[in-house]
């Protein structure tokens, strides 16, 4: 059963990620574990997450901290290597990359906007250094004069002046900070761009604005991008489909008005209910008893079932499989899949 | 011409920083930082300022020795601060001494701190095996006392090098020696900020487009991990004075021919209790004055470069 | 109406620096009544936290209060000496931070903390303290309290140990309990059970809350009354309902235009442009005159104060004529 998205578009998604994990060995150090009797400790951040971002548009993964979103999108950029699964960008796999040459190539299309404007510029570099890093990197212009009118075209794209090439990080406030990191994205004529919570450390009118430009270079360059973000509202506003992720696996994949006006999951009825909203609709807004389970030791079966309202004794004994519906939504849960199957 | 505007700016940046401005605000770094310029200064312009040229035996005159300082009956003008044994001005061999003392100091403290920030980022960086192997080193290192690692060091050299070779490379041979002795502190204090840097968004953003590991090390984190390297290298360069005084009063360090602040102590001691009182004090002086300001001066900028105390 | 339990009179925070003296907040008023939620919303850099740490006497060197009173019950308070502050901020005015790790020494289990401090602000003998302490942490929602009682800070999750944080500010039953950012390191689900927490316990035991946030949704959320704040000064002050739904301070417009809708798709944010000046630069007249749409020349030349418009009371020059306070 082929999805709507999938009979719009002929192209192959640019990004497609299947079976995707990653874990890490947290234990302690071998000696300890030697004289201490401690057994390994694996820490899975990404249990298998299947999910593909079409051209032009942006795929927004949520969950709470520790859900392994961010994990997602270090992997994705090569940050960390997947322990299994596979990334094909624009139908390349990325695995079968070797050479320097090659990866360069690829990675040009990509690029990465961090969260903390103040960790992700090098304090002791100037601005102009700082956004033309990608140009020198890949070599895409020769000479000082072109890289530093390009540079000055960058700046003035994303709403500084080219004169602030002068400057220091530490010189700008941290939404002006964040429009230099955009630009330094931009520097390589990307086509995808991971952003990885690149409003949550700025007050809400500085988001407004970060959040415009980011929507308008979206439809200026045709870019397309993978949006991390704990903010249900920023999502709504930015995303085209939404993945909900919970302690390292996706719960519910869907465009984005079904994500909000019908919510299926019971975590992602929990999250929307949650929300503290300024809009005073007076909706109850009904606290849910329970807390994030420590992802080193997950609950068995169903990792939500602990929270979850309507568990029943197999969501403790198997976990659920991401199923997709006849609405194309995707959801991995016992209740739904076995009520869409009557 | 950007060069020059950029150059410009960074003097501006400079003078309005809040480094400078608590400079200009103790006075006691101020009067640090003019006595060891005049110190370096004058030691480096020896040649030219020395009233006598006194490594030239020709210029000596045995009937000049134990002359005392100026003030005395039997002092003159010509011997400021009196003259030793063989006739030599005790001033222009200050001058002269100190020029082999910071030489000495200067280019020991650079070469543990090329050694040991290189060593201390790599290991930092890297992190995994090369960063015990090289930790594990610097434990082992640090566990003996440098003056005794110099002591080995030179005294290998000594036994290894021809006579004839050993007296024109006994400068370098200490050079090595307090070098080496050295680059733990700067290995150390490197990779600890290292460890803190790499985890930043600027280098993982270099990461992202694939940057080298080399690029990433030199030119991302090492700027980053500078405040501290000066501050121990200042310091440092007070020890270095200190250990190369020490080395050379216990005989081992430079050829008395070409003595430095501790050879210069060590031939004066012996008359200390003749009489001969300025032969080992005015060089002690001197090499207390210059320990005493630089050590202010890495104190200051310890405190300067910390932001917690700001 | 009822007397305020605290009261702000024309308050005003500077720093001394090497460039000047800076106002970091500069002439705000305002009453808490007691046993309401006062919310402070603004940016970073408004001057919010630092109001909070002037009431309770935690501002930081080298700032300090420039001008202005602080009452508290009809008590002057900004004024006391050290030791004397220290016991008003042990029984009568709680504080929760941000981080709760700030307020929990990590050396002490939890139970030990909540006992010393009731012992040293109150009657009670050890025994007492003990029962209490245990009662206080059921009620803020701590399961199986007499096992957690002995248990250390790192031992909870960050919901959980603010929930401690709770209990410490409760513990003397305060009057006021000044909660600066309390939900901002949560995670959202985390954050609506200590909102609910907080906006409970509060009811019952009758303490009223000075509420500092960026979060317009907390607020909205457990908040009876707001200020927002912009570049150290007070911009409007009313009901919360009369912000939210009708704000009428430009300032307050964009800020409330600008947070992304969970009930519909915008195409754009509403955005206010610019950014709010640093202390260094502060405009004469209106400090929001640069980004405002509606600026006129008054703006740039005088500054407003607030002026009563009923229901809430706003600082713009836009509503001069509809002041109601009858003192023009």
């Amino acid at each position: 059963m082929a999805t709507p998205d999938q009979l719009k578009t002929n192209t192959p998604p640019l990004l497609r990620v299947t079976g995707l994990k990653r874990y890490f060995d947290v234990s302690e150090p071998f000696l300890n574990r030697l004289l201490e009797g401690k057994s390994r400790l694996i820490l899975k951040a990404v249990i298998g997450i299947d999910f593909k971002i079409n051209r032009g548009q942006t795929f927004a993964l949520v969950g709470e901290s520790g859900c392994g979103k961010s994990t997602v999108a270090n992997l994705v950029v090569g940050l960390y290597q997947p322990t299994a699964g596979k990334i094909e960008f624009d139908g390349i796999d990325v695995a079968s990359l070797t050479s320097r040459a090659q990866m360069a190539l690829l990675r040009r299309r990509m690029a990465m906007i961090f969260q903390d404007p103040y960790a992700s510029l090098n304090p002791r570099w100037r601005v102009d250094a700082i956004v033309s890093e990608p140009i020198r990197a890949f070599g895409l212009l020769k000479g000082t004069q072109a890289i530093f009118q390009r540079t000055g075209e960058l700046l003035a794209q994303v709403g500084l002046s080219p004169a602030d090439g002068e400057k220091y990080p530490h010189e700008f406030s941290g939404g002006q900070r964040q429009r230099i990191s955009i630009a330094r994205a931009l520097a390589s004529e990307p086509d995808f761009i991971v952003c990885d919570e690149p409003t949550s450390a700025l007050d809400v009118s500085v988001q407004a604005q970060i959040l415009n430009l980011m929507k308008g270079l979206q439809k200026k360059f045709d870019l397309s991008y993978l949006f991390i973000s704990h903010d249900l509202a920023v999502v709504r506003h930015m995303a085209d489909r939404v993945g909900v992720m919970y302690l390292g696996q996706l719960c519910e994949v869907a465009p984005v008005d079904a994500i909000f006006d019908s919510p299926l999951h019971p975590y992602t009825r929990l999250l929307l209910d949650t929300i503290p909203d300024p809009e005073l609709t007076g909706r109850s807004s009904q606290p849910v008893t329970g807390e994030i389970p420590n992802p080193i030791d997950p609950p068995s079966g169903c990792a939500f079932h602990p929270r979850c309202p309507e568990s029943t004794d197999k969501c403790r004994r198997e976990g659920p499989e991401l199923t997709t519906l006849d609405s194309g939504v995707q959801v991995a849960c016992h209740a739904i899949s076995a009520s869409s199957e009557k | 011409m950007k060069s020059v505007l950029r150059i410009q700016d960074t003097v501006y940046r400079f003078f309005d920083s809040d480094i400078w401005y608590s400079f200009k605000k103790s006075k006691v770094t101020i009067a640090a930082a003019c006595v060891t310029v005049i110190m370096i200064l004058s030691a480096f312009t020896a040649p030219w300022i020395a009233p006598h040229n006194t490594f030239d035996p020709a210029t000596l005159d045995l009937m000049d020795a134990f002359t005392p300082p100026v003030w005395y009956e039997d002092g003159t003008p010509k011997f400021l601060l009196g003259t030793d044994d063989q006739g030599r001005d005790i001033f222009s061999t200050i001058l002269y001494g100190s020029r082999i003392s910071l030489f000495v100091a200067f280019a020991s403290m650079l070469l543990a701190m090329i050694l040991g920030v290189t060593l201390g980022l790599v290991s930092g960086y890297l992190g995994g095996a090369i960063e015990s192997i090289i930790m594990r080193i610097a434990d082992v290192q640090i566990s003996f006392p440098a003056i005794l690692i110099v002591l080995l060091i030179s005294g290998l050299a000594r036994s290894v090098l021809p006579n004839v070779r050993h007296e024109e490379m006994a400068v370098w041979v200490l050079i090595f020696a307090i070098g080496i002795s050295n680059w733990v502190h700067f290995a150390r204090t490197v990779r600890g900020s290292t460890m803190v840097e790499k985890n930043m968004e600027y280098v993982q953003s270099a990461r992202v487009i694939g940057r080298r590991r080399a690029t990433i090390m030199f030119r991302h984190i090492l700027p980053n991990v500078m405040g501290p390297v000066l501050v121990i290298g200042t310091i440092g360069l007070a020890v270095a004075v200190l250990t190369e005084a020490t080395i050379s009063f216990l005989g081992v360090g430079v050829p008395p021919t070409e003595p430095s602040l501790g050879t210069l102590i060590r031939i004066g001691q012996s008359f200390l209790f003749a009489g001969e009182w300025w032969i080992v004090i005015f060089p002690g002086v001197a090499l207390v004055i210059l320990v005493l300001a630089v050590n202010l001066l890495g104190d200051w900028m310890r405190d300067a470069l910390n932001p917690k105390l700001r | 109406m009822p007397e305020p339990l605290l009261k702000i009179e024309h308050l005003g925070i500077e720093f001394h620096t090497r460039r000047g003296t800076l106002v970091a907040v500069d002439d705000i008023s305002f009453d808490v009544l007691p046993g309401k939620v006062f919310g402070i919303v603004g940016e970073s850099g408004a001057g919010k936290s630092l109001t909070g740490q002037a009431i309770i006497g935690l501002l930081e060197p080298p700032g300090r209060i420039g001008a202005g009173r602080i009452f508290l019950n009809d008590q002057r308070i900004d004024q006391l000496p050290y030791h004397q502050m220290r016991r008003i901020r042990g029984k009568k005015i709680g504080m929760i931070f941000q981080d709760p790790l700030t307020s929990l020494n990590p050396l002490y289990t939890v139970g030990k903390q909540l006992v010393e401090t009731i012992l040293t602000h109150s009657e009670m003998t050890p025994n007492q303290a003990h029962q209490h302490t245990i009662a206080l942490l059921d009620e803020v929602g701590i399961p199986a309290a007499e096992k957690r009682i002995g248990h250390y800070p790192h031992q909870f999750s960050g919901g959980m140990r603010q929930r401690v944080v709770i209990a410490l500010a409760l513990c003397v039953s305060p009057s006021l309990i000044i909660a600066d950012e309390p939900t901002t390191a949560l995670d959202v689900s985390i954050q609506a059970q200590i909102i609910a927490l907080l906006k409970g316990l509060c009811k019952e035991h009758d303490t009223a809350v000075i509420l500092i946030t960026h979060d317009m949704g907390v607020i909205a959320e457990i908040s009876d009354r707001v200020a927002v704040m912009y570049a150290g000064r007070l911009v409007e002050v009313g009901e919360v309902r009369d912000i939210v739904k009708n704000p009428k301070h430009p300032y307050s417009q964009g800020l409330m235009g600008s947070i992304p809708s969970l009930h519909h798709k915008s195409e754009e944010l509403t955005q206010i442009e610019g950014t709010m000046p640093g202390l260094m630069e502060i405009p004469p007249g209106c400090a929001f005159h640069p980004r405002c749409p509606h600026a006129f020349d008054r703006c740039r030349q005088r500054r407003p104060g607030l002026i009563d418009t009923k229901p809430s009371k706003v600082a713009c020059w836009l509503f001069e004529n509809e002041d109601r306070s009858g003192n023009t």
